[in-house]
């Protein structure tokens, strides 16, 4: 008897406290930037995809929600034909992110993603790449990968010396 | 064996082997580079170091290579010695000193042996601080990609391409840290093999460009083991699939027949399956239909009349076989031209009777002296040109055998024979590939090859008919006579039945092996099959014995004349076609159903050494695409292994067949066999934007095989290896895992039965029908085929990277007063063809060339007798 009148009476002095509830959605959290939500596709520094198309995020995905196809512009600069998230699957375990070695693909603290058909959960590379270089801002893969691409010539990456004339006998 | 202590434990390794070789045997994880089971050692790339003790008591022990060493009875090494360990760690950090940061966007990720290797060694983070070195790149053509920022100098690129392929345009250049691999300028990599350095190259410098231009990692291609069906030897292959296009083929090890490389028409010819002139849906009068009212029409049709079909040496067994049992066998015709047909009787025949069985592909590479007959090797069967580059070798190599250096220390042996080739005689109609590495070559018309092959057997053995005097025949007779394993090639090639019976002559006089060639992946399957040839089929239909003309996967004006194949068509009521590609039949057709290529379909071929082989269906089509077998099938065949129990029934001799592969019934632990990776990705989301809702992966009833990632993947038997891959091992380089012994055969054995084997109670008397002298005649030139190996193929055509290279209706004439270039008109019996001149001095006087295989040319019967007309 003595403890049920205990509990009322600590249930009452709540009554007096700090509210913890949030008034979603008029309130919006705080949610950190690593937190892991929304997938995006970021550019790099001078505006180009920055995704390469190399399969790792794919692979590395635990559900297999990311498919994406590999392609070549005329230059030799590789990008994704298509790629595409079925987030009806996606766990946001992050590990796209990790796999990812050009930051191309990151998680952002947006987690408001609720359809009414399982169908709306498809994205398309247009839906996810955004404008921006998102959480890196400085890095641009190409700048240090030895492949040639426009604009970037052999010898003309970062630590890269002129390329080898072959032709020339001296030591 | 040897008993070889490996970090105190003891292994049984092959003595006259190395112990890198010994270790890789043993299953033990050793990295290396410059080492290649096919090229032997040269000890360059210092990777695969390993403690060498003296005795058991020596603590202290040296750093050998192990490619270097001996496995000699009583050695005691150490694998995980710390300073070996760390050795070795050092050895990858300066490879990958200049390596770029490139996996992202190279190939070869995925399936890298440097990437492999370095994992292996734990090196794992970069310490040097300078600049990278660079290389401009070179264009290679439209089937390798060159990326030479990459490599990592262990010379195995040249080591293959120059002294195992015979190629002489890619080499080493420049000096020190700036050795450059590639060719003198740019352009098309002149070597018939040169696909096998993607193999070859343990990264990414050199890598296939037919795949990078639909580019899928390893890990997301769905495999299933294939046959190369481009030419008659039946290569084995792996091919890659993803979203429901073929990717690329990769070569899968066979002891006996291909071993560890595939000639570049096969492993680029696999584009045909993507070609924009794939035949996808049914098509009833030109309009596209459902394949059940597609199959109702064919229904009706034999309902109502009376059939007949014309079968093909490219379809399948099963095919072949379904369209036989649908028209019944006296209505089935083999689809192949009476001079086709006559010829590869001929050589089942001789092969029959022996005396000597013909060998594998790995046989003739032990051969030591080869005599060919009318055969351009390396455009008709080139993975048989590359076993004849092993096989001169042979005789040579006795020299270093008496000086005592080991057969597996490449270096050595090759600075022991330096250029001597043992001997290698080659008849043909004009200059080959492989005169340069032959003994002597001897060019003329077809009949005066045979009479050398007599002339030949004659010296051999006097009970043979004699001829006179024929210049070469005694010094060939006498190679052959002290050769310890003689071999003789022929073929239909020429349509010379007297060259094949020379060639059964010689063989009979020395005893020695007798190969010959095919010139379609399942010629020798559909002569076993024992059903009339094309003409057989123009006659019934002349004489109004039929209504409706079945036709499986063959372009007759490929066979036979223009016209005659025009009348066929137009004097049949309905003419059904089954095919892959578009063609002037597919147009002429009344019902064209979609017929599945290797890719889309299973199937058996029994390849020109009698070897039945299958194939598997990769992946299942979207659109109507099915085995031709299953749009003839039976009521009562439910999958692949009714119909091989049916065709083992009704055909005796193909009973066999049967036994090239599992049925589908097998499992492993219980499971079936996957296609995919373990990896394999994208599954949830690759066809999401159809429909969100997965599809059930597809059965498959016909093969032990899953069209999926789950399964039992552990090491399957030969027949049914998707993909090599094995812990730590992701590049091609997984093959050491799945052979007895490194370069020996597959665990479980090699894959394939022999249908052909000759019989000792079959004894045969010589073949006589002695040809007379070739005499030019005025006026007029014997026009013969000219093989090419990018050409002369029909689907392979198709593949945009092949038709790049492929050769172009021409008329090949020894300079006379035509010039090179010149527009002329050629007239033979079969029609008249108006075709630019190209001079080839090596064709014999009175002989002109046109060709094989190449439209509009291919349907007139060679060798014939023509006049060249100037167009003024």
């Amino acid at each position: 008897m003595l403890s049920i009148l205990q509990s009322i009476w600590h249930v009452f002095l709540h009554t007096f406290q700090k509210r913890v509830t949030v008034q979603y959605p008029e309130e919006k959290p705080y949610l950190a930037p690593r937190y892991r939500g929304r997938i995006i596709l970021s550019r790099d520094p001078d505006g180009g995809e920055r995704c390469v198309a190399c399969y790792l995020c794919a692979v590395a995905c635990p559900v297999s929600c990311i498919a994406l196809q590999a392609t070549e512009d005329e230059h030799g600069r590789r990008y994704p034909e298509f790629f595409r998230i079925n987030f009806s699957r996606c766990i946001y375990c992050g590990y796209c992110e990790e796999a990812c070695p050009t930051y191309a693909i990151q998680l952002t603290p947006d987690f408001e993603m609720g359809e009414f058909h399982r169908q709306n959960l498809v994205y398309e590379k247009e839906d996810l790449l955004i404008n921006g270089p998102g959480k890196y801002p400085g890095y641009n893969y190409w700048r240090v990968a030895g492949v040639q691409i426009g604009g970037k010539n052999k010898g003309q990456a970062e630590h890269e010396v002129a390329p080898v004339d072959i032709h020339s006998l001296l030591p | 064996m040897a008993t070889v202590y490996v970090d105190g434990q003891s292994y049984q390794m092959n003595a006259d082997e190395n112990l890198l070789h010994g270790c890789l045997s043993a299953g033990l994880n050793l990295p290396y580079f410059c080492w290649h089971p096919a090229l032997g050692s040269v000890g360059a790339c210092r990777q695969c170091a390993v403690t060498q003790f003296k005795d058991e008591h020596d603590t202290h022990g040296k750093l050998v290579m192990a490619c270097m060493t001996p496995a000699a009875e009583g050695t005691r090494i150490a694998i995980q010695d710390p300073e070996t360990v760390a050795f070795r760690a050092a050895i990858i950090e300066g490879l990958m000193l200049n390596h770029p940061h490139d996996c992202p966007v190279c190939d070869e990720g995925g399936e890298c042996h440097l990437q492999d290797m370095t994992v292996m060694t734990g090196h794992d983070y970069r310490r040097y601080e300078f600049d990278k070195r660079t290389f401009h790149n070179q264009n290679l053509g439209p089937l390798v990609n060159h990326e030479m920022n990459r490599c990592i100098q262990c010379y195995r690129c040249v080591r293959y391409y120059r002294d195992y392929a015979g190629g002489r345009d890619l080499n080493a250049f420049a000096l020190r840290n700036t050795v450059f691999f590639g060719r003198q300028a740019d352009g098309v990599l002149e070597n018939e093999f040169s696909g096998n350095l993607v193999e070859v190259c343990p990264t990414g410098v050199f890598t296939d460009k037919t795949l990078k231009r639909h580019y899928t990692r390893k890990w997301d291609q769905q495999f299933a083991p294939s046959i190369c069906g481009q030419c008659g030897l039946g290569c084995n292959t792996d091919v890659g699939e993803h979203a429901g296009t073929v990717r690329r083929i990769l070569n899968r090890y066979n002891h006996d027949v291909n071993g560890y490389f595939l000639c570049d028409r096969g492993r680029f010819g696999y584009e045909f399956t993507n070609s924009p002139h794939r035949i996808r849906e049914p098509l009833l009068k030109g309009q596209m239909v459902s394949a059940d009212k597609a199959r109702r029409h064919l229904r009706d049709l034999l309902a109502s009349g009376t059939a007949i079909g014309i079968g093909s040496p490219r379809a399948s067994l099963e095919s072949n076989f379904a369209l036989r049992t649908l028209v019944g066998p006296n209505r089935f015709y083999s689809g192949m031209s009476d001079t086709d047909a006559k010829l590869v009787a001929l050589m089942i025949d001789v092969l029959r009777h022996g005396p000597m069985r013909t060998p594998t592909l790995h046989e003739v590479e032990a051969c030591d002296a080869v005599l060919v007959l009318g055969e351009d090797v390396t455009n008709v069967a080139p993975r048989l040109a590359l076993a004849l580059r092993q096989s001169v070798r042979q005789q040579p190599i006795e020299i270093a055998k008496t000086l005592k250096i080991p057969l597996w220390m490449d270096h050595g042996v090759r600075d022991a024979i330096q250029d001597k080739k043992g001997p290698l005689y080659i008849a043909t109609p004009y200059a080959t590939r492989l005169d340069e590495i032959a003994t002597a070559t001897f060019h003329a018309a077809p009949d005066d090859i045979a009479r050398l092959g007599f002339a030949v057997a004659h010296a051999l053995d006097p009970q043979a008919p004699s001829l006179g005097d024929v210049p070469l025949a005694s010094e060939i007779a006498r190679a052959l006579k002290h050769a310890k394993k003689p071999l003789v090639i022929a073929g239909p090639s020429c349509y010379s039945e007297a060259i094949i019976q020379a060639a059964a002559n010689v063989a009979m006089a020395v005893g020695a092996q007798l190969m010959v060639t095919a010139p379609e992946c399942n010629t020798m399957g559909t002569s076993l099959m024992g059903a009339n040839p094309l003409s057989a089929a123009f006659q019934a239909v002349k004489d109004g014995n039929a209504d409706t003309l079945i036709i499986l996967e063959n372009d007759l004006y490929r066979r036979a004349p223009r016209a005659d194949v025009d009348a066929l068509l137009n004097a049949t009521a309905h003419v059904i076609v089954l095919d892959h590609l578009v063609n002037s039949m597919s147009g002429k057709a009344e019902l064209v159903l979609p017929a599945g290529t290797f890719a889309e379909s299973d199937g058996t071929y029994i390849s020109s050494e009698g070897r039945a082989q299958r194939f598997f269906q990769v992946f299942v089509p979207s659109s109507d695409i099915q085995a031709s077998w299953r749009w003839l099938t039976q009521p009562s065949w439910h999958s692949l292994d009714d119909v091989l129990a049916a065709m083992a029934t009704a055909l005796p001799q193909l009973a066999r067949a049967r036994e090239a592969a599992p049925s589908a019934t097998f499992r492993m632990a219980g499971a079936k066999v996957p296609r995919s990776s373990h990896r394999a990705s994208g599954r949830t989301a690759v066809l999401a934007n159809i429909n969100v809702s997965e599809p059930k992966p597809p059965d498959d009833p016909d093969s032990p095989l899953s069209f999926s990632m789950e399964g039992a993947s552990n090491h399957p038997p030969g027949a049914l290896i998707p993909f090599m891959w094995s812990p730590g091992w992701n590049s091609i380089q997984a093959t050491n895992t799945y052979q007895k012994e490194i370069g020996g055969p597959l665990r479980g054995g090699d894959p394939g039965v022999r249908m052909v084997e000759p019989s000792p109670s079959n004894g045969q008397s010589y073949f006589s029908g002695i040809p007379s002298v070739f005499e030019p005649r005025e006026g007029e030139w014997l026009l013969v085929p000219m093989y090419y190996i990018f050409g002369s193929d029909e689907l392979s055509c198709s593949a945009p990277g092949i038709a790049e290279l492929a050769t172009t209706p021409h008329v090949a004439v020894n300079a006379g007063d035509l010039m090179d270039g010149e527009e002329v008109e050629v007239r033979c019996a079969d029609g008249m063809f108006r075709l630019p001149v190209r001079i080839r001095t090596d064709l014999p006087r009175g002989m002109a060339g046109l060709p094989a295989g190449v439209l509009p040319l291919a349907g007139c019967g060679l060798p014939a007798w023509s006049t060249i007309v100037r167009i003024t």
